[in-house]
């Protein structure tokens, strides 16, 4: 397919990815038009998180192509992805545990920053500006967030539900254009999840941003999400709007089948 | 982005606790800079291998600690580190002080090229490269073809420096004064460091290196690079100790010394620059007082005392020190 100049942000286009036998992803094509939110369901085994892996470069597809910007991000390596303005959370929390939510923020700053070894070392003026600039971009983000609390905290002893909203605030320290959300409802409460929903919102209203969210919580995907992405034993069964997708005879079987088992 | 969230207020707490822990570093130098002052010859002398073991310690820390690498095979930058600042000094007249950037360069040089292929091993697997690496310097360092520039098995002996200007100090002390110079030097460079975006781009690849790819971490860059820091202050210390041990062979540099540097980097806090302090002194004095309770079995002694300070302390001094302070701090609470 020639590459044409498009509206989407991303573009998948015809993605496969195999484990020794097994297919996670097949032929798998979708496009993301930018601000949108965007579901992407499925069964337990599905191919969901391995599709996010693929978008930040974790894993490579054996065959296919992401563009985002209409440029390809396959030749690009992993640690480019933040800068291109792809930001993500993970399925089981991925922070740093022994440091502060407020070091873990600066982190999720790190490509929007710059330093070298010599020059931290020598804590030259230049790189204090920087330091100063990316610290109160942080703060800010622990506010938006809610986090002012546990700022110092170390990560690692915070409750889980905080530790999931100090993963989304690391996200978007990066300034993401594209949020990949892994299951950021999985083991919140339901209070939590309200506010979840909420804040979702609120970030696409507030942030340039285009949000992609894996979720089994069909409450929470079907009403927060303008457009739904499903998959299947790795391949795309159906994508429209919530109310279709939910009718979708195929969705409906495969979340029956995976009931059964 | 987020330019309409309101600017949060960074908390002033931090200044009051900031002038107190300055006040304290600042009472800790006077203490060091008169110390040679009241002690004996041979306790200066000593002294200064403590700074010179710091030193060599807050490298492994750097690259252990904070980057999550591990390392058996230091003594070999240390060793690299001594050889360079001895050969220099020895065969070309080089003034000592000036051996120790050559040193360090070429430490860095060899560490970051030892880092490239290690990039590849994780935990044991690089834990053993590196034991192969600590085994088969001193073994290099005996090789004929070599013995011209590294004097085989009889080593290299170097001549110990006068203090200059006519300044009124004995060798030993000068030697001291020199030596808590670069300490000082090296310790304030690694505090900077580590409180940096380097430092939190090396501690999210030790914590979790997938999330800190995904960052947008440079994890291979960021790895051979403290891998070439680490060995870069492993070799300064080395060229110190050649300075002023007066005294380079190979068997001073064997696979015990990198178990020595781990033991002093454990005892004093795995993570916490300043423990690198208490690790040395460790090291350099308590093997001696294990052997004044039983020459036969000091090994022996040494082994229970490391144990029971394990035991009592498992995070080092750096847990004793940090509890302490915070008991300081709520007391001035009350
Ligand atoms: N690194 C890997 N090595 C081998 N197999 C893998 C790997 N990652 C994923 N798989 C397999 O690929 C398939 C898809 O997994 P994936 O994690 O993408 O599913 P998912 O849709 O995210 O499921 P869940 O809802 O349970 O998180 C599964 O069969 C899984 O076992
Ligand atoms: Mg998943």
């Amino acid at each position: 397919m020639p590459a044409r100049a498009s509206t989407s942000l991303l573009s998948v286009r015809d993605v496969a990815v195999s484990f020794g036998g097994i297919v996670a992803l097949e032929g798998v094509s979708f496009d993301l038009e930018p601000g949108l939110i965007v579901g992407l369901i499925g069964p337990n085994g599905a191919g969901k998180t391995t599709l996010f892996n693929c978008l930040s470069r974790l894993y490579t597809p054996s065959s296919g192509d992401i563009l985002f910007d209409d440029s390809s991000i396959l030749a690009r390596p992993p640690h480019q992805i933040a800068e291109l303005g792809i930001g993500r959370t993970f399925q089981n929390l991925a922070l740093f545990r022994n440091l502060s939510v407020l070091d873990n923020i600066n982190i999720g700053g790190h490509c929007r920053s710059r330093s070298d070894y010599l020059s931290d070392a020598l804590h030259l003026p230049w790189t204090r500006r920087a330091e100063t600039s990316l610290d109160l971009r942080s703060r800010r983000i622990v506010s938006y967030l809610g986090l002012d609390g546990v700022i110092e905290r170390r990560v690692g002893e915070l409750p889980f539900g905080t530790q999931k909203r100090v993963e989304l605030a690391r996200a978007l320290a990066s300034s993401p254009r594209l949020l990949l959300l892994d299951e950021p409802a999985c083991g919140l409460n339901h209070e939590e999840v309200e506010a979840l929903s909420a804040i979702i919102r609120q970030i696409r209203a507030d942030l340039d941003v285009t949000i992609l969210v894996v979720e089994h919580h069909m409450g929470l995907v079907m009403s927060i999400s303008d457009r739904v992405i499903a998959l299947n034993f790795g391949r795309k069964i159906a994508e429209g709007v919530p109310s279709l997708v939910q009718q979708d005879a195929q969705v409906i079987s495969a979340y029956l089948g995976m009931q059964r088992t | 982005m987020l330019e309409s969230v309101p600017e949060p207020a960074v908390p002033d707490v931090l200044a009051p606790s900031l002038i107190g822990r300055n006040g304290l570093m600042l009472a800790l130098l006077a203490v060091a800079l008169l110390l040679p002052f009241v002690v004996q010859n041979f306790l200066i002398f000593q002294l200064t291998l403590v700074l010179v073991y710091a030193i060599a310690i807050i490298g492994l820390n750097l690259l252990t600690g904070f980057n999550g690498q591990f390392s058996l095979g230091h003594s070999a930058f240390y060793a690299l580190g001594a050889y360079v600042a001895a050969m220099l000094m020895d065969k070309v007249d080089f003034p000592y002080p000036a051996t120790l950037p050559v040193a360090g360069i070429a430490c860095f040089v060899f560490g970051f090229l030892f880092g490239l292929p290690a990039l590849r091993l994780e935990g044991v697997y690089l834990a053993l490269a590196t034991f192969a690496l600590a085994v088969a310097t001193p073994q290099i360092l005996k090789l004929s073809p070599l013995e011209y520039w590294t004097g085989g098995v009889q080593g290299i002996v170097i001549n110990k420096p006068d203090a200059p200007f006519g300044l009124p100090l004995t060798q030993d002390q000068w030697l001291y004064f020199f030596t808590l110079f670069v300490t000082v030097i090296m310790t304030v460079l690694a505090h900077n460091l580590v409180a940096s975006r380097t430092g939190r781009a090396m501690m999210a690849i030790r914590d979790n290196p997938t999330a800190a790819r995904s960052m947008g971490i440079n994890i291979a860059l960021y790895k051979s690079l403290t891998f070439g820091v680490s060995a870069l202050y492993t070799g300064i210390a080395g060229a110190l100790g050649a300075i002023v041990v007066q005294f380079v062979a190979p068997d001073s540099f064997t696979f015990l010394l990198s178990i020595t540097l781990l033991v002093g980097l454990v005892v004093g806090g795995v993570g916490w620059i300043p423990g690198a302090f208490f690790g040395g002194a460790f090291v350099l004095f308590v093997p001696n007082f294990a052997e004044s309770i039983s020459k036969g079995l000091s090994g022996a002694v040494y082994g229970v005392m490391i144990i029971l300070l394990i035991f009592v302390l498992p995070t080092g001094a750096s847990g004793l020190v940090r509890a302490a302070l915070q008991r300081l701090r709520a007391h001035k609470i009350q």
